[in-house]
């Protein structure tokens, strides 16, 4: 009875009072939710236009942020490392689709996947020879990215928002809303949707599919960039930070691989729901239950709705 | 009574000429020294049985497959092997046996994206969708919505391609086509698996665009019926070989095409 009674009963008691503390709780998950859901994105653009599992999205991230924190250690001003930066993923990007994706062309997609592994490897030798692989300190202020907190009293306490969560969340929203106009109003975005479609019929519209790759490419240059000066800024520039990527797995199984509001819904329920799960149900397990949650969650749609809860429904015709 | 007599026909340009072209995927001969021409303005139908490498020729002529050997002449220009967007550049339109069409756009933004190639503004304008690049959209809305009009779908425009029924797909997949305003429009077996209302209504919008437009048709077809009518000339393939070029009426008639299609009789020598 105890048992039942801390698991379906206290939780929902001490969040009626104590509700300081869920605020707290659920903005923190809302913060950790857009990031997730940042790094979803990335994938998610790949995935669409090039039907590629993009494993190099991890470490697109690191190298992005590195390359930032990496010219500003030599001296270079915080802009216009930013600016280079941009043009390193712009590179990249051509990169990818001359070496990689344009020679392995009518391949299967395990053979682009297993080649984004060797993406992957390439990226950390290069960003380690050219800026070392010690940590770093991600140039936020530099930046201008806000820091410190604000703190309101009411609720039977005080909730607070630290600065840089408010920006990442500003930031993450703007940088969906672009995505969506391009994706939804520009020519180029409706070139990059007919791809994803159908590679065939583009062609046979002279869609070129190197253009659109090469797009795709930088934009997910971009979107890691944002992440990593994100996550950066939060904890600090090394190549541990590619594991963050293997946490927006769960998103990208939840929300389908081919949605981008997917990827944003996807990441906002994993965020919350391992926050508010870890503060409130953790103590029965001991703690530490938010690392592996999601994968749980994640598994169970495996089960039940393999599509994710926006992706498009697997119907063969046969 | 169909179309201008074939010696009018014969006196107009050759819009594209295939010259002995032959294609292999390893061990299969799929063409085999293929050799025909498309004139400016005529309906041209390649038939064949099952395999006889008619989409293959598709294939090739917009580039999808570049040839082992031989070469297109294409508006007077010879090609070794044409590119994709080299054939969408250069004029060349078609659809699919097997749809391919953007199944998650609407009918609208299928058909818009035929005119990818022809729409040129910046991205910076399109993003904000102001000055040149509104006028721009505008423009080719309307000749899109014209298209609509035309194939009758104006009720569907705004739907999923992907939820609407076979037939209208097939002639959403025309109309994503048209808009490219091709100098010659590629078809792929247009009515296959349509019913005989849907199969009339194709034939209508193929003599339309052809007749009113005065625009050039490749197409291939198993419908016999269909072809006699449509078609100004008839290019027979069997086992990647040309085994007839003529008018619908001695194609019909022609031994070869009728033992490649009823197949060799037993016992006696042909």
């Amino acid at each position: 009875m105890d048992l039942l009674y801390k698991i379906f009963i206290d939780p929902f008691v001490q969040m009626g009072t104590a509700p300081d503390l869920l605020v707290q709780t659920l903005w923190d998950g809302l913060v950790a939710g857009a990031l997730y859901a940042l790094i979803a994105l990335g994938f998610v653009l790949i995935f669409k236009a090039s039907g590629v599992f993009n494993f190099a999205q991890g470490i697109m991230v690191v190298f992005a942020a590195l390359t930032l924190v990496g010219l500003h250690e030599r001296g270079v001003p915080a802009f216009l490392a930013l600016g280079l930066t941009i043009i390193v993923m712009f590179v990249l990007a051509i990169g990818v689709e001359r070496l990689v994706l344009r020679p392995l062309v009518n391949q299967s997609d395990f053979i682009l996947f297993m080649a984004t592994f060797g993406l992957t490897y390439f990226l950390i030798g290069l960003g380690q020879l050219v800026f070392g692989g010690n940590p770093k300190v991600m140039i936020a202020n530099d930046l201008y990215l806000p820091s410190g907190a604000i703190e309101f009293r009411g609720l039977g306490g005080f909730v607070s928002f630290q600065k840089i969560d408010i920006a990442a969340v500003g930031i993450t929203s703007i940088m969906v809303a672009v995505l969506a106009v391009f994706f939804q109003r520009t020519r180029i975005g409706r070139a990059l949707r007919a791809v994803a479609d159908s590679h065939q019929a583009a062609l046979s519209v002279g869609i070129s599919l190197e253009q659109i790759w090469v797009i795709v490419w930088f934009a997910a240059g971009i979107v890691a960039l944002t992440t990593g000066i994100m996550w950066g800024a939060r904890s600090q520039v090394d190549f541990s930070l590619e594991i963050i990527a293997l946490r927006a797995l769960p998103v990208l199984i939840l929300g389908g691989l081919t949605s981008i509001p997917g990827a944003i819904v996807g990441g906002l329920i994993i965020g919350v729901g391992e926050k508010l799960i870890e503060f409130y149900w953790g103590p029965l397990l001991g703690g530490g239950i938010d690392t592996w949650f999601s994968y749980v969650i994640a598994l169970g749609f495996l089960v039940f709705r393999p599509q994710g809860l926006f992706g498009e429904k697997i119907i063969e015709r046969i | 009574m169909k179309g201008p007599p074939a010696g009018d026909v014969g006196l107009r340009g050759v819009l594209l000429a295939v010259e002995n072209v032959s294609l292999a995927f390893g061990g299969v001969q799929a063409l085999n020294d293929v050799s025909f021409d498309i004139r400016k303005g005529e309906i041209r139908a390649i038939i064949g049985p099952n395999g006889a490498g008619k989409t293959s020729m598709l294939n090739v002529i917009n580039g999808f497959y570049q040839p082992n050997s031989g070469r297109l002449v294409f508006k007077g220009e010879p090609h070794a092997a044409m590119r994709p967007y080299e054939a969408a550049q250069g004029g060349i339109a078609r659809t699919f046996q097997n749809l391919a069409l953007f199944r998650g756009m609407t009918v609208l933004d299928n058909i818009m994206a035929g005119r990818a190639l022809k729409m040129r503004r910046g991205l910076f304008w399109q993003l904000i969708r102001h000055g040149p690049a509104l006028k721009e959209e505008v423009e080719h809305r309307r000749r899109v919505e014209d298209i609509i009009e035309f194939l009758e779908i104006a009720a569907i425009r705004k739907i999923q391609v992907g939820r609407l029924p076979y037939g209208l797909q097939k002639r959403v997949e025309l109309g994503r086509a048209l808009a490219m305003e091709p100098d010659l429009l590629l078809l792929d077996e247009p009515m296959a698996g349509m019913n005989l209302e849907e199969k009339e209504d194709m034939s209508r919008f193929i003599l339309d665009v052809n007749r009113e437009y005065g625009m050039t048709i490749a197409l291939i077809e198993h419908d016999m019926g269909v072809v006699m009518d449509l078609s100004d000339r008839v290019v027979v393939l069997d086992y990647g070989q040309k085994i007839a070029d003529a008018a619908p009426d001695e194609v019909k008639c022609d031994k070869n095409v009728i033992r490649a299609y009823l197949g060799e009789p037993h016992g006696t020598s042909a």
